[in-house]
């Protein structure tokens, strides 16, 4: 009993004596901005009521972007900047991809900006929540320790759960959140517990030491194997990769549709990145465990996703399976990044690549989903028909999204799977090339959905419901401007793209 | 500043795109305007042509001339080079020139459901990627301008196309796409094992010069196959190569009339282009291993697209089956790896184009006349449209390759050449190919005059007896159609221009070399033994030297 009580009073004693690591604000300035923004938003709220209400979005949307400045800054310091021990790094990589939450969280923000006016909704909290998730997302992006990013994930999660379920009156709206809540706690407690049999076999949470400590023959293999697999299975969920996507469709359907687009672009990335970190940082000298298990993972998710996609009917479900599809795309690079460290630095390019073109192309085909379905109210492919007719530009610039999601040149998405291809043929071993060929064919099928909507739109006649051209509002058509744009720009000058995600992950660490 | 050494190739390619941007932004409305700027941009790009060919150093064919390299994507090497040879200056006038007729056709007979505007557009964006492909000098690039021309044709097909239009745009993409996505892979493994410091390029490249002027020799056998397999589907699916061909008699028959002119005249030539112009002088050791193989489906598609004609009770079905067994004869030529046979294979490319696309704008015609081309119906046309009937003659007979018409150039010497075939490969084989490929002219000859009897001779039906709409060769119609016919007479009595144009380049693609080293020419070693053991002597040298 003693010695407990004097154990306390020395934990006490020397909490006391804490001393704060130092910070380097200017390093976190863009996290701060962002936090800021967020309280500033609810405050509004609060404080102005009504008045209030009607600038929140407008708000949220300067708040997103107020952080680029920063991380511009940052980005022209370029000076890799590592803070508590290395657990929490600020380098190229890590400016690149917060670049990139924030500029879709923009975007998403840009989407929602009349869905969320026209119906019955809380507007202000649903800014709070989004910018509270990207807040999770660009801490993630730096974390280099086991629970920096266990907290950054659960602080992008939780709001996206309460999001999925906005449409409170709507029943699919609660199937989506509950379905996407349940299945995202179970996946963070496979990875939690991954993550102690990590902790337990390396004794450090931070990935540069874990990488250090497991890549020697000492520690036990098997306790090693089974941690590294509950950690993949755990963003296998995030990033809904086949077999772990069962709540994507469901949850994509009911949600509503600009959280739709934000779980699809901005969440979806987070897990990737959260997934780099992890395997390239953390366990890049056991690429003999995670290779073979992203490369299953990956031939999976784009073979099943394409497959399953074929069948639907209903346009955000089938956004849903190609968006496994997708994710892939994306896992495939890390099928191979184990080989070498310039090999590994070539996936991460790839991947972030991939991220940025996807966020792009991805964002602009949600931007027509939620333009038609303000009209037809519906989210049936069939409400496509005559779109080409009816609505000429929208059914042109949903062509250029649909071909360039599918990957045919010159639009954004051939860059993406491009590099994908590069850096699994750069490996040069005939697990790469095997992948490689996989995903080469699943790019044609991918074309059997992507080219049937776009049939619909053009060959068929339009329905007499809704005849007549749509009226798409400001704030979408500036979503519309921002993304077609890119995505063209993209894929006719790639060096835009690869001039920022040229990146290496490993020579950070430091 | 040099226009034509920085810009001329650069205009050609984009001057067309920006007609398409052009025509998107005019409102539907002023449907004149947008005529007038979709023929005028199409003219302009013409001339620049004929610029080009009137510019072009004939002396020095075999160099890459109007040459420009910029930097286009940094990170892997991959550059915005153009430039163009004597291989491919024909297939570029071929272009620019069919372009024009095709929209001047269209003013007559915008086909349902009109929209001028947006066809228009398409054809226009189809010009820059057909271009662009015949002038990029990086795989890459390549790549690019190779995909550009597969959506406007899908549009192309699934909008203006006939009743089974949905499922022929749709099998046409997703075959096309399925070969050049595994194109794509040999070009990336070609960029990761070539060695590009052999010819002073940067060690990792997509530069095709560099790529066939020896930086790929030092790849194995075996990885070497593997690649060319790759691409052999690529740009095979394209011809159409038997047993890939499956998607041409669909796609062509449910194209609206330009489409099937564009997709016949230049769009199948893009395949054969790739063989002749990456495959071959990149890999010419797989190139001589597949050869037999490559030679063999070639024939095969001659006598089974011959058959597949006779079979035929559609017109225009008839037509796309020739057009299988009219590319056999071009990949027959390329096959045998000599120079005569390459030679007689882009003849036979450009001879194809002008008088296949020209059998395909009668079609169009009849169809538009008859709204039907079931030749069961049809018959009599000598009598109804005297003058459309002797030019369907006129077609027929430059098709099974009379002397004294294009057609002839494309197919004899193809033949002949592989009675002797290079060096390294088997001549009992290739003479037994071009055996075979003899007995296709006879029945091409079958196919097309039987073609001929039943639409052209008899009398006419009683349906269409005194049937107004079945009018004679209208005005826009001999706009379009009397320069094609021309140039297959013209061709046909003087095929010099072509075979002089083409020659050097194509004896340069053929020769083994290495930049500033004197290697043997492998291709020309008797038998498949020494072939091997030559390339593994430029191997061994090429490490010997990288050491």
């Amino acid at each position: 009993m003693l010695d407990l009580l004097s154990s306390l009073l020395g934990f006490f004693a020397t909490t006391a004596e804490f001393n704060r690591p130092p910070i380097d604000w200017h390093a976190v300035a863009p996290e701060l901005c962002l936090l800021g923004g967020g309280a500033i938003v609810t405050l509004v709220d609060v404080i102005w009521r009504e008045k209030g209400r009607a600038i929140t979005s407008a708000l949220a949307g300067l708040f997103l972007l107020a952080p680029l400045i920063p991380i511009l800054t940052l980005a022209i310091d370029s000076e890799d900047r590592s803070m508590f021990n290395g657990a929490y790094v600020i380098d190229k990589y890590s400016l690149i991809v917060k670049a990139i939450f924030l500029l879709s969280g923009y975007v998403v923000i840009l989407l929602s900006t009349n869905y969320i006016a026209e119906g019955e909704y809380w507007e202000n909290e649903y800014y709070g929540m989004v910018l509270s998730s990207i807040l999770g997302m660009i801490i993630m992006a730096s974390a280099r320790d086991l629970i920096t990013i266990f907290v950054a994930l659960e602080l992008l999660s939780i709001p996206a759960y309460m999001l999925a379920t906005w449409r409170k009156k709507d029943l699919k709206s609660n199937e989506a959140g509950l379905k996407y809540y349940l299945m995202g706690v179970f996946a963070s407690a496979i990875m939690l517990y991954g993550m102690s049999l990590i902790f337990g076999a390396s004794g450090s949470t931070l990935l540069q030491e874990i990488n250090a400590s497991i890549s020697t023959e000492e520690t036990s293999t098997s306790v090693i194997t089974l941690g590294i697999i509950f950690v993949t299975i755990g963003f296998g969920f995030k990033v809904s990769a086949f077999p772990f996507h069962t709540w994507a469709p469901d949850t994509y359907e009911g949600a509503p549709t600009p959280v739709t687009a934000f779980l699809a672009v901005a969440s979806k990335a987070a897990g990737f990145v959260a997934l780099m970190n992890i395997v390239i940082v953390g366990f890049f000298g056991r690429a003999d465990i995670f290779q073979p298990l992203i490369w299953i993972l990956a031939a999976l998710s784009m073979t099943a996703g394409n497959v399953m996609a074929l069948r639907q009917t209903n346009i955000v479900r089938l956004m849903a399976y190609s968006g496994i599809a997708q994710a892939g795309f994306m896992l495939a690079p890390l099928a191979v990044a184990g080989e070498s460290l310039e090999i590994a630095d070539k996936s991460v390019s790839a991947v972030v690549t991939y991220l940025a073109i996807y966020a792009a192309m991805n964002l602009g085909a949600f931007a027509i989903i939620l333009s038609v379905s303000r009209t037809t109210k519906t989210a049936e492919i069939d409400s496509y028909h005559g779109l080409f007719k009816t609505s000429p530009s929208l059914a042109v610039i949903m062509t250029i999204f649909l071909a360039s999601l599918a990957g045919i040149p010159p639009l954004g998405g051939w860059f993406a799977k491009f590099s994908v291809f590069t850096s699994l043929t750069s490996a040069d071993t005939n697990w790469g090339y095997g992948l490689a060929v996989i995903a080469a064919i699943n790019a044609v099928i991918a074309f059997g959905y992507y080219g049937r909507i776009a049939m619909k739109m053009w060959v068929e006649e339009p329905h007499e419901t809704h005849s007549t051209q749509m009226k798409v509002p400001v704030s979408l058509t500036t979503a519309l401007v921002i993304t077609v744009s890119m995505t063209l720009a993209f894929g006719v000058v790639p060096g835009i793209v690869t001039h920022f995600t040229d990146v290496s992950l490993i020579a950070l660490g430091g | 500043m040099d226009f034509e050494n920085n810009w001329l190739l650069s205009l050609m390619i984009f001057l067309p795109l920006a007609g398409a941007a052009a025509v998107m932004a005019i409102p539907k409305a002023k449907e004149e305007v947008i005529k007038a700027i979709a023929l005028l941009t199409s003219l302009i790009t013409a001339l620049l042509g004929a610029f080009m060919l009137i510019s072009f150093d004939y002396g020095k064919s075999a160099d890459l001339q109007f040459a420009v390299d910029k930097d286009w994507i940094g990170v892997i090497n991959s550059r915005y080079i153009l430039g163009i040879d004597g291989m491919s200056l024909p297939l570029i006038a071929l272009t620019v020139f069919i372009v024009p007729l095709c929209i001047v056709y269209t003013f007559g007979h915008f086909p349902e459901p009109k929209n001028p505007k947006a066809i228009l557009s398409l054809i226009l964006i189809l010009e820059t990627g057909m271009i662009g492909t015949f002038v990029a000098q990086d795989l890459i690039l390549f790549f690019v301008f190779f995909e550009v021309v597969l959506l406007p044709m899908f549009f192309m097909i699934a909008v203006w196309g006939g009743d089974d239009r949905r499922y022929a745009s749709l099998k046409f993409f997703l075959y096309t796409m399925f070969g050049s996505a595994l194109m794509l892979v040999s070009f990336l493994a070609l960029y990761f094992l070539a060695d590009g410091t052999i010819v002073g390029d940067e060690a990792q490249t997509f530069s095709m010069v560099a790529l066939s002027e020896g930086a790929t020799l030092g790849i194995s056998r075996t990885a070497q196959l593997w690649i060319f397999a790759g691409m052999f589907v690529g740009f095979g699916v394209k011809v159409p190569m038997f047993p890939f061909h499956t998607w041409l008699p669909d796609a062509h028959t449910q194209a609206p009339t330009v489409g099937s002119v564009i997709l016949a005249a230049v769009l199948l030539k893009l395949g054969t282009y790739g063989f002749i112009r990456i495959a071959i002088p990149m890999l010419p050791e797989a190139a001589a291993a597949w050869a037999p193989f490559i030679g063999l489906l070639a024939v095969i598609g001659i006598i089974y697209g011959a058959l597949g004609c006779l079979a035929q009770r559609d017109m225009k079905r008839l037509i796309a089956f020739s057009s299988v067994a009219h590319m056999g004869f071009v990949m027959l030529g390329i096959a045998t790896l000599t120079d005569f046979g390459i030679n007689a294979a882009i003849f036979g490319m450009v001879a194809h184009g002008l008088i296949t696309g020209m059998l395909f704008f009668l079609a169009g015609s009849m169809k538009d006349r008859y709204h039907t081309l079931d030749m069961g119906r049809l018959g009599g046309l000598l009598v109804s449209a005297p003058r459309m009937g002797w030019i369907l003659g006129f077609c027929a007979m430059a098709s099974l390759g009379l002397p004294g018409l294009a057609g002839f150039w494309g197919e004899f010497p193809a033949i002949l050449a592989s009675y002797n075939p290079a060096a390294i490969l088997s001549e009992t084989t290739f003479r037994a190919y071009m055996v075979v490929a003899a007995l296709g002219t006879v029945l091409a000859a079958g196919y097309l005059l039987w073609m001929l009897q039943k639409t052209a001779m008899g009398t006419p039906k009683e349906e269409f007896k005194d049937n107004p709409e079945i009018s004679d060769v209208k005005s826009y119609e001999w706009i379009s159609w009397a320069p094609i016919l021309a140039l297959i007479l013209f061709f046909g009595l003087y095929p010099r221009p072509i075979f002089t144009t083409t020659d050097d380049a194509v004896v340069k693609s053929l020769t083994v070399n290495v930049q500033g080293q004197e290697v043997d020419n492998c291709l020309e070693f008797e038998g498949e033994e020494q072939g091997k053991l030559c390339f593994a002597n430029i191997r061994d040298l090429l490490e010997g030297a990288g050491q």
